[in-house]
């Protein structure tokens, strides 16, 4: 029961995880690959995050009278692969629409079948 | 909450619909990071997953939409395959977190071997109170520095896609963005007016107080750039452009790296470390106060200045495109 | 004042192609661009060099990042490992730029190319970051570096394929990093901390735990994803073909590798070769996929119609023999497997430099482009088939050199042994069969009307192209160099354990 109450936590981002991973590989339509991209970084954030996590810790943020903080490494982590994130974003859109002006569509397989490849 | 609205969007056929569920998504992130006590984690979630990002799919939605007939739903043909990648990931996954200490556990690995150092001694060796600013800008610092390129290259990479097609097509635009409904509205104008200085009141508020609070140069440009796409958005793209020029923004954009990247230079010639802030001032603490106000104000200008000019880019593609598919 | 910058090498080797970046990309005075990266990028394999000399004899040397001490802050550490590839990446980037002038001239409009140069710079730079650093969650940042700066590089590409190419790049690139950032993840649940020779240290402790097992998997496949192994090379083909040609020069020979490193670095300095290979079952997986890569990447080559595909399945088969020299698990196979590493590079750029001059000359890379070229175009054609003699791995060539290599360690082995030897074989001969084909086009066949005009290829291209078709045979001929520098390297990862 202990583990259970310990881990489940951590199971509800693995399977956060798991439904963007599944939209980045089983959707067919790109912006909804981009969203899918998101979502499993975002929930990689989060176990990230919950690893920083003490219980009774305080923000990392200095104050008097206190001595019990939550870990600020994780975080810092974090943000640095949050700007990442939107920056593969970004240029993961910026690839959509060209590739829709490309091929008037953004859906892969009708692109697989404009290319005859695959 | 957060599971619910992840699954929906698996669901969910209806894109504009499936972006505002990430946007939920996003928040809600944010707001489980200020539960875990990291501030500044979700205030950076809160303006860039629910802020930035959505505005961008919006924007590239509207781009790829005009004209697309909505596709045939096909019949996923190997739909199985992802099912069991997935699986399987999310079996070692689980598998993986069996031996892991458990949430919120003080003493785990992770709290006992580099961490506390922070903790105890960024104080003594920084001396500001906010210790994520600390290791992000100092004991960290060169990530920082490689991050603040990561998005130089994301608007290296949308202008390359996207950038300008040709010289004064700006002028076209003007005449569009006066047949839009939303700048007509009295309200929002004068809603915008009073909003827009605060929000940029509170955008130099986050870069500057950031040693003490949470922000730092990443929130407080993204902020900055979400006030400027606000104006853009209600006025015009040539209204906000006038104020800002692309190319004011590219300049502004390189000059916000360099400065990062010039710290570190600073410190070289000084005889320290690349990034070793100690000697850029009469006492080390003294040179560990200046370097990080130096290298946040790159980051943050930078930030603005990259998540601006994207914005723009993709506005002006979306404007043009409009004006192209009206002429035939 | 030389003395302060000559501690500060480390620093210097990543930040003067940063620094060039931004400076390419505001500087939009025709031709500036291509100089300032042009002069960074020799002053960069200036660097790599003093360093290479400075480890050479087993020395290790440490940076403090921001002055403080790993592992609270970043390390840069080179030892001979690490020294070898950037002296080989930043050599490769000077001749990838010195093709670049006319090449981008041609394929890349104007005012764009002070953006493409930056790219070129950042990608170069996030490629010796990756190398240099040891800081896991370094190597995360400065792999998205050079990731975002490649898939700009490569959405330059005049086919519009080039845009579905970068995409699924993108997503796949994405995924690994994502993937390598989970294992770090959980290897710093587990330890503490994110510095590698702190991880190398401290990781015994918990090796035994479901944890540190799941954790060494994903940056495995992460990684693997990178290094375009079978069967996760599916980004590979297009995005090499679609890309612009010194894109393709400069990736096909330096992207992957660097790739490989990072699995070479992980698997053996930080994980330790022991739980690697005793506790999981890394050597057969291996084994089996890069048996498999060389297979179906030399089949694959000797189907296809564009050449630069040709040349990319290739890469996949050839990728599999670094792999198979890896899994072998000796000095020697490591050693086999690095220097091929190097020789693979040499030869690849060479080939696709070679392309880069026809495809300069007839704006596109087919099979029946290459009619008659041997006459029209000797000099590009005599460098190709230079190359090709490299990829099947003729005496005189740099291919035959680590084919050798690769024989000898695995004759040291019994049963994997005599597998793997046939396997090189069987690799080798359908090298013959794909490289041939292309020289039969080329030399017996007729050039058409249209294409008999078309000249040699103009010097500056020339130039270059010849410059690694010489190397293809010096460092086939003259081989200390390249011997004792992957053995050294070899050496210092097996005793890092």
């Amino acid at each position: 029961m202990d583990t259970i109450a310990g881990l489940f936590n951590y199971w509800i981002v693995i399977v956060l995880m798991m439904i963007g991973f599944y939209v980045v590989i089983a959707d067919s339509n790109l912006i909804k690959k981009i969203i899918g991209l998101n979502i499993f970084q975002t929930s990689v954030f989060i176990l990230y995050i919950s690893v920083a996590k003490i219980d009774g810790g305080a923000a990392p943020i200095l104050e008097d009278g206190i001595t019990n903080y939550v870990n600020p490494l994780p975080h810092v982590l974090i943000l640095t692969a949050i700007v990442v994130g939107i920056a593969t974003t970004a240029l993961g859109l910026a690839l959509i629409v060209r590739i829709k002006e490309a091929y008037n569509t953004i859906e892969e397989d009708e692109i697989h079948e404009k290319d005859g490849t695959l | 909450m957060l599971v619910v609205t992840a699954l929906a969007t698996v669901f969910v056929r209806d894109l504009f619909a499936v972006i505002m569920l990430f946007g939920i998504y996003s928040l809600l992130s944010a707001g489980f990071f200020l539960n875990l006590n990291a501030p500044d984690v979700s205030l950076t979630e809160a303006a860039i997953g629910a802020g930035i990002s959505p505005i961008l799919m919006l924007g590239t939605l509207a781009l790829t939409r005009k004209s697309l007939a909505p596709s045939a739903i096909k019949s996923k043909k190997k739909a199985w395959l992802p099912i069991i990648v997935v699986t399987l990931t999310g079996a070692a996954l689980i598998y993986a977190t069996l031996d892991v200490p458990h949430f919120g556990d003080p003493s785990g690995p992770a709290h006992n071997h580099v961490a506390p150092r922070y903790i105890k001694e960024s104080y003594k060796e920084i001396h500001i109170p906010n210790i994520v600013t600390s290791v992000l800008a100092s004991y960290r610092g060169f990530d920082t520095l490689g991050e603040t390129f990561v998005i130089f290259a994301a608007a290296l990479g949308v202008l390359a896609l996207l950038g300008a097609i040709k010289q004064g097509d700006a002028d076209d635009y003007r005449q569009f963005s006066d047949t839009a409904s939303l700048r007509r509205h009295n309200i929002l104008h004068v809603i915008s007016k009073i909003l827009i200085p605060i929000i940029l009141l509170f955008g130099l508020y986050v870069q500057f107080h950031g040693d003490y609070s949470p922000g730092g140069g990443f929130q407080a440009g993204v902020i900055f750039a979400v006030a400027f796409i606000l104006y853009a958005l209600i006025y015009s793209l040539s209204a906000a452009q006038k104020i800002i020029s692309p190319l004011f923004l590219q300049i502004t954009m390189v000059i916000g790296v360099l400065l990062y990247a010039g710290t570190g230079v600073a410190s070289l010639l000084n005889g320290a470390n690349y990034l070793d802030y100690s000697v850029l001032g009469q006492d080390a603490l003294k040179g560990q106060h200046n370097g990080i106000i130096l290298v946040e104000l790159g980051v943050g200008i930078t930030v603005a200045s990259v998540m601006l000019s994207i914005f723009y880019t993709f506005a002006a593609r979306a404007l043009h495109t409009n004006e192209t598919s009206e002429a035939k | 004042m030389m003395n302060l910058l000559l501690d500060d090498l480390p620093a210097l080797q990543v930040m003067l192609p940063l620094l060039c970046a931004p400076l390419c990309f505001i500087l939009r005075i025709k031709g500036l661009p291509w100089l300032i990266a042009f002069v960074t990028s020799i002053l960069t394999f200036a660097v790599s060099f003093m360093l290479f000399n400075q480890v050479a004899d087993g020395d290790i040397l440490s940076y403090a990042m921001g002055g403080w001490a790993p592992p609270w802050g970043i390390e840069y550490r080179v030892d001979r490992l690490n020294s070898f590839f950037m002296l080989l990446i930043s050599g490769i980037g000077v001749v990838a730029l010195l093709f670049a002038r006319k090449s981008v001239d041609s394929e890349i409009i104007a005012c764009k190319q002070s953006i493409f140069y930056s790219a070129f710079m950042l990608c170069l730079a996030g490629l010796l970051g990756i190398l240099i650093t040891g800081d896991a969650f370094n190597v995360f940042v400065f792999l998205e570096i050079s990731a975002l700066s490649s898939y700009v590089l490569i959405s330059f590409g005049q086919d519009r394929r080039a845009l579905t190419a970068t995409f699924q790049y993108l997503i796949m690139g994405t995924i690994g990093a994502t993937m390598i950032l989970i294992g770090l993840g959980f290897m710093y649940m587990m330890t503490g901390t994110l510095n590698m020779a702190d991880l190398a240290t401290r990781l015994p402790e918990v090796m035994n735990t479901n944890t540190i097992r799941t954790a060494f998997a994903f940056i495995v496949i992460g990684a693997s994803i990178k290094l375009a192994l079978f069967p996760l090379h599916i980004w590979l083909p297009n995005a090499y073909s679609y890309a612009p040609s010194v894109v393709t020069v400069f990736l096909a020979a330096t992207s992957t590798k660097v790739a490989l490193y990072v699995l070479l670095r992980f698997v053996f300095t930080v994980f330790g070769a022991e739980f690697a290979f005793g506790e999981m079952p890394l050597q057969h997986i291996l084994m089996f996929m890069a048996v498999l890569a060389v297979l179906t990447g030399s089949l694959c080559a000797v189907f296809q119609t564009n050449i630069k595909h040709v040349l990319a399945y290739s890469s996949i088969g050839q990728i599999g023999y670094m792999v198979i020299g890896v899994a072998l698990l000796t000095t020697t196979g490591l050693a086999a497997g690095i220097l091929h590493v190097f020789n693979h590079a040499i030869m690849k750029a060479c080939l696709f430099l070679a392309i880069g001059c026809v495809y300069y000359r007839h704006g596109s890379a087919r099979i029946e482009d290459f009619k008659g070229i041997g006459k029209t175009m000797p000099w590009t054609m005599a460098a190709f088939v230079i190359g090709g003699l490299g990829l099947i791995g003729m005496p005189l060539t740099v291919g035959f050199i680590s084919k050798w290599y690769l024989v000898i360690a695995a004759m040291e082995q019994g049963a994997i042994g005599a597998v793997t030897i046939s396997i090189i074989l069987i690799g080798s001969l359908l090298a013959v069969a794909y490289v041939w084909r292309i020289v039969e086009v080329a030399y017996f066949n007729e050039p058409t009307k249209e294409k008999a005009k078309i000249k040699e290829a103009p010097l500056a291209l020339l130039i270059p192209t010849w410059i690694m078709a010489l190397a293809t045979i010096y460092f086939g001929i003259k081989t200390d160099f390249s011997v004792i520098a992957a053995t050294n390297a070899a050496t210092t990862l097996m005793g890092a354990k």
